[in-house]
């Protein structure tokens, strides 16, 4: 019978020759982390460790858990490596960690600040910490005769109007313990309308983590609000930025675990307990990684003009409530994404509006017209900037609940989604209001 | 089958192949396929978007989705950008397949070759490249700002996306009409001119329609892959779309929201309505014509003033969507590059780390891209076969099947094929098939299987049956007429599907970064993403994303060489 070739045999006999299976000896890393940090782990150990070989799976934090949680046990990377707690959270709900007191490093400080730098149950160690802060573009601060902005609260300035760039805290875990750090710093309300006055501030809400310090290394963006090693990075790789910590900061650790049901889990513990090693962590200021280490640095060699982690530490006034941030977190997410990501072009035009109504009252201060304009701009002000869920909704763990239940539920679904629809076309009409508010209050000021 | 042809060639009127148990087979095999690395792997993981939480079935999530506005905005946004990007697009490729196919043009070969390598965008490098040379503060606008005092916000929200999806995706059309324009019998426009038609009325009457299969295959690819696209809207910032809805709702940290599937569900609906009415628009209309060869239709000389618009508009077109290898280029070679029209400084230290650390990445991309591309094509031609030549009930649902494709995310493909091969081992091998490198081959050719379907139904379309009836009655069996006459008759078309799928597989970026294994089965568009992560990788990034560019663009050069080669006996022969 005439038939069409069959590309199965050519496929068979491709697949038996060019399948190396991992052999025994390996262990295998997934990881968000970048490859100058990998490659230089990879290199040390093997180095120390000749008959074990690391092999790297560099995927994004989403599909690290999503790669995790749909293979058979046995048949699992060995360890994983991120910043996110939250995704170790996630990996441990589903009792895919295993505890390795073993590795622990004897020198490791049990906190940071009030952060305990390993966690509390043991399933997952920090092995390098991060604190947050803004990175800007000398160039462009320059070219736009901006001054360098010192604190959180500096960015709400008019003169950073469409230079500032944040990424999604629902797309970033390291953005939302920066919101966080600020609510917990701020209280809730005043929090969240700081929060949305910077907000109207930003040119962009970028979906990736890295899409901020990229935006600003190469001069799109003129200031981001980063977690440090970005800013340090690209300081020390020679781009124009600089990095400060804003005296609301909060320090935490990124993480590394063992993943249950490893192929290889003695060797990876041997893995796991060098990173956090005095060797391993000395790695860690090679000036294209530029991390902070956990150990404390009277045990290493720390190059010069290296910022104090202890200190900033020390100073920063936000201990972090870990509890508190899990509690709400889903609440944080899904507001900023009604409220900002979604909205970025509305918010932005109510800050504008109200930048220019702000900018015509300073320059003729006095009159009865202006006292109206000034409080017609105070409302705008109102309207653009309040949350829209107040501190005693966000303490109410009825509300909280509902963000935790099971979305696959169809009536939790709808009534999540009712929340979300109202929120989305609160914030929408409230910033219409606050724009038409601020133009009002220009229109009037003569 | 030898004993079928001469009661073939008796019958009145040729009939088609029929439903003859060959054409089952070959049906029953592509539906095999299709079934098992397609609409398993995907309704294992949308089939949450149908079940409540107690696993009962439930339309209640659809009613969810139509009560929030944010998703009617996002259906009107993603219908406008893909609308506008089809607009802009023909805009682009239009001219430059008319100049180029038409006329004695210098340097056609090297403009069609060029005018594909904008689908060569490297995930993460193009976007970001488009951003240093467009970008509010790219080279144009510091450019612009210094000279002129004013800048152009060409790279913001809905008005970006579309820009950057036209110069990105308009290579569907060109390379469709191109293949269908040589395909157009010279005789039909001597007919025209003997008639008195010339100049405008004579594309805008006789040629343009003739060409309309690939043309239609071509802008329904554009808008299908518009409305699907997620990297460009997210790179950009932009969200009030609804690929990017669906994929914020999949893969934020720790939920598994079924809104995210609901609209993943009714993207693959509408990408499969806009389809069916692209197929529509052709079906009850005859576009074969008998005479066929590349040298068939005039090419003409452009006189003075002429030829200088002509290469004056191709220079300006060229420059534009080129812009992201250019700026690619300039990345490769850059120290540092921040705020400035160029960088500050050069190196060739990035092309040192790519060869040290990842020559292994360029031979798994040709290895998989080419593997994947030839079964898109045989897959193609099969179905294209199915439904234009024989009557086989319900075989143009095999159309509309390979279709869904287009519109699946390459996330949702990739965790279905995990669940559905867990615990499957090779055959003949201890190795896990989840670990192997076969699964993102074919990943790859799932998900192109579309461009090399619409491709293989275009040319085949173009070819009139009364040659294939003109040998059988000649006593060629089946398989003889579609080896010997079918598939050499529209290889232009099969070549144009190949070569889609092949480099469009090889920036292919969601469903590798899910089924990646091991260092050792990457393909180059793993490596460009995991150099992008950092500061310090976005020169080796860029310089592996121009390899990519090279390799694939030779690729290109290359089967179309073959092809003009192949052309010419049929020339000197009419």
């Amino acid at each position: 019978m005439p038939r069409f070739p069959s590309l199965r045999p050519i496929a068979f006999s491709l697949m038996a020759m060019a399948l190396g299976a991992a052999h025994a000896g390996t262990v295998t890393v997934v990881t968000s982390f970048p490859k100058e940090l990998t490659d230089a782990y990879k290199k040390a150990f093997e180095a120390a460790n000749p008959a074990t070989k690391i092999e790297v799976l560099n995927k994004n934090t989403t599909a690290s858990i999503a790669y995790i949680k749909e293979l058979p046990a046995g048949q699992r990377p060995d360890v994983m490596w991120a910043s996110a707690p939250d995704a170790f959270e996630v990996l441990a709900r589903d009792k895919l960690l295993t505890a390795a007191p073993e590795v622990k490093n004897p020198h490791t400080p049990a906190r940071i600040g009030n952060y305990p730098i390993n966690d509390p149950q043991g399933l997952y160690y920090g092995q390098a910490l991060a604190g947050y802060g803004i990175m800007w573009n000398t160039r462009y601060l320059a070219a736009n005769k901006l001054p360098v902005p010192k604190e959180w609260s500096d960015l709400a300035r008019p003169e950073y109007f469409g230079h500032v760039a944040i990424s999604s805290p629902s797309r970033s875990g390291t953005t939302h313990l920066t919101v966080e750090t600020m609510l917990q710093g701020e209280g809730w309300d005043k929090g969240w309308t700081q929060l949305l006055e910077i907000m109207g501030n930003c040119a962009a809400v970028t979906d990736r983590s890295f899409g901020v310090p990229d935006g600003v290394n190469s001069g799109q963006y003129g200031i981001g609000m980063v977690i440090d090693f970005f800013g340090l990075a690209g300081k020390y790789s020679g781009f124009p930025v600089e990095f400060a910590y804003p005296s609301v900061t909060a320090v935490v650790p990124a993480n590394i675990g063992l993943v249950t049901g490893a192929k290889n889990a003695d060797e990876a513990k041997k893995f796991i307990a060098f990173t956090l090693s005095k060797d391993g962590q000395q790695l860690l200021f090679d000036p294209k990684i530029s991390r902070l280490p956990v150990l404390p640095y009277a045990d290493l060699k720390v190059p010069a003009g290296y910022p104090d982690i202890q200190a900033v530490a020390k100073k920063a006034k936000v201990q972090f409530d870990s509890e508190l941030s899990e509690s709400r977190y889903q609440v944080v997410v899904s507001l900023f994404d009604q409220m900002v990501t979604f909205r970025l072009k509305e918010l932005q035009a109510a800050t504008k509006a109200i930048h220019e109504a702000d900018k015509k009252i300073k320059a003729k201060a006095g009159g009865a017209a202006n006292a109206q304009a000034a409080e017609l701009l105070k409302q705008a002000r109102g309207f653009a900037y309040a949350p829209l869920v107040g501190q005693d909704n966000v303490k109410n763990e009825q509300f909280l609940e509902l963000f935790r239940k099971n979305r696959r539920d169809v009536a939790v679904s709808k009534q999540l989604t009712g929340q979300e629809e109202l929120w989305a076309n609160k914030a929408k009409s409230n910033y219409a209001k606050a724009t038409e508010l601020a133009g009002q209050a220009a229109a009037l000021v003569k | 089958m030898a004993a079928d042809a001469p009661a073939r060639a008796a019958a009145p009127r040729f009939r088609k192949a029929g439903a003859g148990w060959g054409a089952w087979t070959v049906a029953a095999a592509v539906a095999a396929f299709l079934l098992v690395f397609l609409l398993v792997p995907v309704g294992l993981v949308i089939f949450t978007a149908f079940v409540d939480e107690t696993g009962g079935l439930t339309l209640g999530h659809f009613a969810n989705f139509f009560d929030q506005s944010i998703f009617r905005e996002s259906f009107f946004n993603s219908l406008i950008v893909s609308l506008g990007s089809v607009f802009f697009a023909s805009l682009i490729a239009v001219p430059l397949a008319y100049l180029t196919v038409r006329f004695e043009f210098r340097g056609a070969l090297l403009i069609q070759t060029l005018g594909v390598l904008p689908l060569i965008m490297p995930p993460f490098v193009g976007a970001v490249a488009l951003q240093l040379i467009f970008g509010r503060n790219g080279s144009v606008n510091l450019l612009l700002d210094e000279h002129f005092g004013f800048k152009v916000p060409i790279m913001d929200g809905l008005i970006g996306v579309t820009f950057v999806e036209s110069i990105h995706y308009f290579p569907f059309i060109l390379l469709n009409l191109v293949a269908s324009m040589r395909n157009i019998d010279g005789a039909m426009e001597e007919s025209a001119l003997n008639l008195g038609a010339k100049g405008f009325r004579l594309f805008r009457r006789i040629i343009f329609p003739l060409a309309m299969p690939g043309f239609l295959a071509g802008a329904a690819l554009v808008f299908v892959k518009v409305f699907d696209d997620l990297g460009t809207p997210l790179v950009m910032g932009v969200t009030n779309m609804l690929a990017p809805q669906a994929y914020l709702r999949i893969t934020s940290v720790g939920i598994d929201d079924p809104l995210g599937y609901v609209t993943s569900v009714l993207m693959i609906a509408f990408s499969i309505f806009a389809l069916w009415m692209a197929g529509r628009v052709t079906k009850n209309r005859d576009y074969a014509t008998l005479q066929k060869g590349g040298g068939s239709l005039q090419r003409r000389r452009l006189n003075g003033w002429e030829s200088l618009l002509a290469y004056g508009w191709i220079g300006l077109v060229l420059f534009v969507v080129l812009a992201p290898h250019l700026g690619i280029l300039l990345m490769s070679f850059a120290k540092v590059w921040s705020f400035s029209v160029l960088p500050d400084a050069y190196t060739l230290d990035h092309y040192a780390n790519v060869f040290e650390n990842s020559q292994q990445m360029i031979g798994n991309t040709l290895l998989y891209c080419v593997l994947a591309a030839g079964l898109d094509v045989l897959i193609g031609t099969a179905i294209a076969w199915l439904i234009l030549r024989t009557t086989l009930p319900a075989r143009r649902w095999l159309d509309y099947l390979a279709s869904i494709a287009l519109a699946i995310p390459g996330l949702v493909l990739a965790i279905g094929y995990l669940r559905l091969f867990k615990g499957v081992d090779l055959p003949f091998t201890d190795t896990p098939v989840v670990t192997s490198w076969v699964l993102i081959m074919l990943a790859y050719a799932v998900r192109r299987l579309p461009y090399a379907l619409r491709a293989c139904m275009a040319a085949l379309q173009q070819v009139h049956v009364s040659l294939e009836e003109a040998a059988q009655s000649l006593g060629a069996t089946r398989w003889r007429t579609v080896r010997r006459v079918m598939v050499p008759l529209m290889a232009g078309g099969m070549l144009a599907g190949f070569v889609t799928s092949f480099i469009t597989a090889a920036v292919e970026l969601s469903a590798t970064l899910l089924l990646t294994s091991s260092e050792s089965n990457a393909p180059m568009s793993y490596g460009i993403y995991l150099y992008m992560q950092s500061v310090s990788g976005r020169g080796p990034g860029a310089a592996l994303g121009v390899l990519a560019v090279v390799v694939v663009g030779v690729g290109t050069w290359a089967s179309h060489h073959f092809a003009e080669r192949t052309r010419t006996p049929e020339r000197a022969a009419s």
